[in-house]
């Protein structure tokens, strides 16, 4: 059985609408339980996300922590929260055999995300991988992975403090 | 360990910049200081081009022609070991007419062949080699042009400074009481602390020294970090949330030079040997086998502190050590006033095992980080006194007076800002 790019997409442009919306909850939600997001320094985007430093490493428990935080109005730095419009693209998906033998999907794509603050307005571009489970209609996200596009972090807002 | 408070201590002063005034007790920064122009031209060259400054780690270059490419102290510099294995630091800057000789981040070459017009220079900084070489005329001297660098670089324990003055005192003198610090840095590890591959580079729109206050300011923690506490409270660990019981055994010391350090025992967790439940129950067996290796290194009263001492330390002038819930190298530099560049690196024992790697880089990253759930909101304080400023240009003072009447004020009192100004007002105003 393959997962058809037209299945992936209609779930990556759900997840974006979900992180511009900030329903973070809803977002946490697609990730199941064994659940991994990296986002890899700048300086080391082929990095081993366990052993080097990274800039996110989240397990589940680590992805519900970001998300109670980022949802709190103590998060001072999305205090008034960041106006983000992100656009998915260049998506690609081929079938694998999960851990359970049942088929996933590991799927690639760009997203470029407009971030707008007090502070200014910038850009992030990065490129996206997942590994997706086939979950009723939809996906649950195994694994995503964020490589961003950028040498450092300085010239795009300073900090990492959305979710891309 | 101080008998005497600071308002007994230290003679009163009324510059420019900085009230440090008596009866009534009083400590003040007057807010140009933090924004403008004169101001950072002054401290490039009073400051900068006078103290030593942090370039890397030994560990970031463990072989011979190992280099990295980095900025310090603004300067594009090349910190790389020589042929010979010695440490060496270069300014990136071909001595023909000023490209850079390397435009790589890291990486390992016997010779910087700059790519203008192909002039070759070894990692001992000769120059070797450049195309036509017989063109040059009568007299050339091809030792004159070697690759050019700061006049001095030591290390101490691993950490690698540079000093653009040859007549500057020896580093293990300047870092003076810090290097008590670093040592219980460096003897995390018997086989050696080494630099974690990937760094944080990350830039504030705020001026330099607002992260010098920051680093180890314990009286901001609860109001700025309640996300990061209360992430870490709904995991299990002990959290009051008010600062006079979250804060054990605290206090804050000059060092010497404007160097300071908050020492504290914090409510969080230490990869190093303080487990605590956000960890993990899983996690428990390998914070305790890091904590048996300590032990057997150093003995149990040395292993302790070595252990459980949480300490922020401010190396003058744009050097942090943080020994919290993970080690923290994080060194900044000014581009403009209101524009600081960040570089920062995790410290971590060499023979860590992955398991404790992956807890360490957990316990860091729950915090430290421009992705982490505390550093960001640091960024948006001092972003935000930044744009505060702006509010009453030329006639605003901060107040920095926060325990100055104790004979031993803890960290989140003020004594370790009021160390750093001092120490910034003697330079700045010559006096150093």
């Amino acid at each position: 059985m393959n997962i058809t790019r037209p299945e992936v997409e209609d779930f990556l442009y759900h997840e974006a609408d979900l992180l511009d919306d900030w329903r973070l909850e809803e977002w946490r939600d697609l990730f199941t339980e064994d659940a991994r997001y990296y986002v890899p320094a700048t300086d080391n985007p082929g990095g081993d996300p366990d052993l080097d430093l990274a800039l996110i490493s989240d397990t589940k428990e680590g992805i519900r922590g970001r998300v109670q935080r980022l949802m709190s109005t103590y998060a001072h730095i999305e205090n008034p929260r960041s106006l983000t419009r992100r656009v998915i693209g260049n998506v690609r998906v081929r079938t694998e055999p999960g851990a359970d033998g049942m088929p996933e999907a590991v799927a690639t794509c760009a997203a470029i995300v407009y971030r707008s603050r007090v502070a200014g307005t910038t850009t992030y571009a990065a490129r996206l991988t997942y590994r997706l489970r086939p979950d009723g209609d939809g996906f649950r996200i195994v694994e995503k992975k964020t490589v961003l596009d950028h040498e450092t972090l300085r010239d795009s807002g300073g900090v990492l403090s959305i979710i891309i | 360990m101080t008998v005497l408070p600071e308002t007994e201590r230290i003679p009163p002063r009324t510059t420019r910049y900085v009230r440090d005034e008596r009866s009534p007790n009083a400590f003040l920064v007057h807010r140009s200081a933090f924004v403008d122009d004169d101001v950072l031209d002054r401290e490039r060259t009073a400051i900068f081009e006078r103290c030593w400054i942090y370039v890397g780690h030994e560990s970031e270059i463990p072989n011979p022609n190992d280099f990295v490419a980095r900025a310090v102290a603004g300067r594009p510099v090349l910190f790389c070991r020589d042929g010979d294995g010695r440490v060496r630091v270069w300014f990136n800057a071909c001595t023909h007419r000023g490209a850079e000789v390397c435009r790589e981040r890291r990486g390992n070459h016997r010779r910087f062949r700059c790519f203008y017009h192909s002039w070759s220079f070894a990692t001992d900084g000769r120059l070797v080699s450049m195309p036509d070489e017989d063109a040059y005329p009568e007299g050339f001297d091809k030792a004159a042009h070697n690759l050019r660098g700061p006049a001095r670089v030591e290390a101490y324990r691993g950490f690698v400074f540079c000093n653009l003055r040859a007549g500057a005192e020896p580093l293990e003198e300047y870092l003076a009481g810090a290097t008590y610090y670093l040592d219980l840095t460096a003897d995390q590890s018997a086989a050696g602390m080494a630099v974690t591959p990937g760094s944080h580079e990350y830039s504030i729109k705020a001026n330099w020294k607002l992260l010098a206050e920051n680093s180890s300011d314990g009286y901001h923690a609860i109001p700025v970090h309640k996300t990061y506490l209360d992430v870490q409270r709904s995991r299990g660990d002990q959290i009051a949330g008010n600062t006079s019981s979250d804060w054990k055994r605290s206090h804050a010391y000059d060092l010497g030079n404007g160097h300071t350090v908050t020492v504290k025992e914090a409510p969080w967790g230490r990869p190093i040997a303080r487990w605590k439940p956000s960890m993990g129950e899983a996690t428990r067996p390998v914070v305790e086998a890091s904590y048996q290796r300590l032990v057997e290194t150093h003995g149990a009263e040395r292993a302790a502190e070595i252990a459980n001492l949480d300490f922020n330390m401010l190396i003058f002038p744009n050097l942090v050590i943080n020994n919290i819930m993970a080690v923290i190298i994080r060194t900044f530099y000014p581009l403009r006033p209101g524009l600081l560049h960040v570089n920062a690196w995790s410290l971590a024992p060499a023979e860590e095992t992955p398991e404790a790697r992956r807890v360490r880089n957990e316990s860091f990253l729950s915090f430290l980080g421009p992705a982490g759930l505390a550093t960001p909101d640091d960024n948006e304080a001092l972003e935000s006194c930044h744009r505060g400023y702006a509010s009453d240009p030329g006639a605003g003072w901060s107040d920095v007076s926060r325990g100055m009447d104790k004979p031993d004020p803890p960290n989140y009192d003020e004594l370790q800002m009021r160390t750093f100004w001092r120490r910034w007002d003697d330079l700045v105003e010559g006096e150093a």
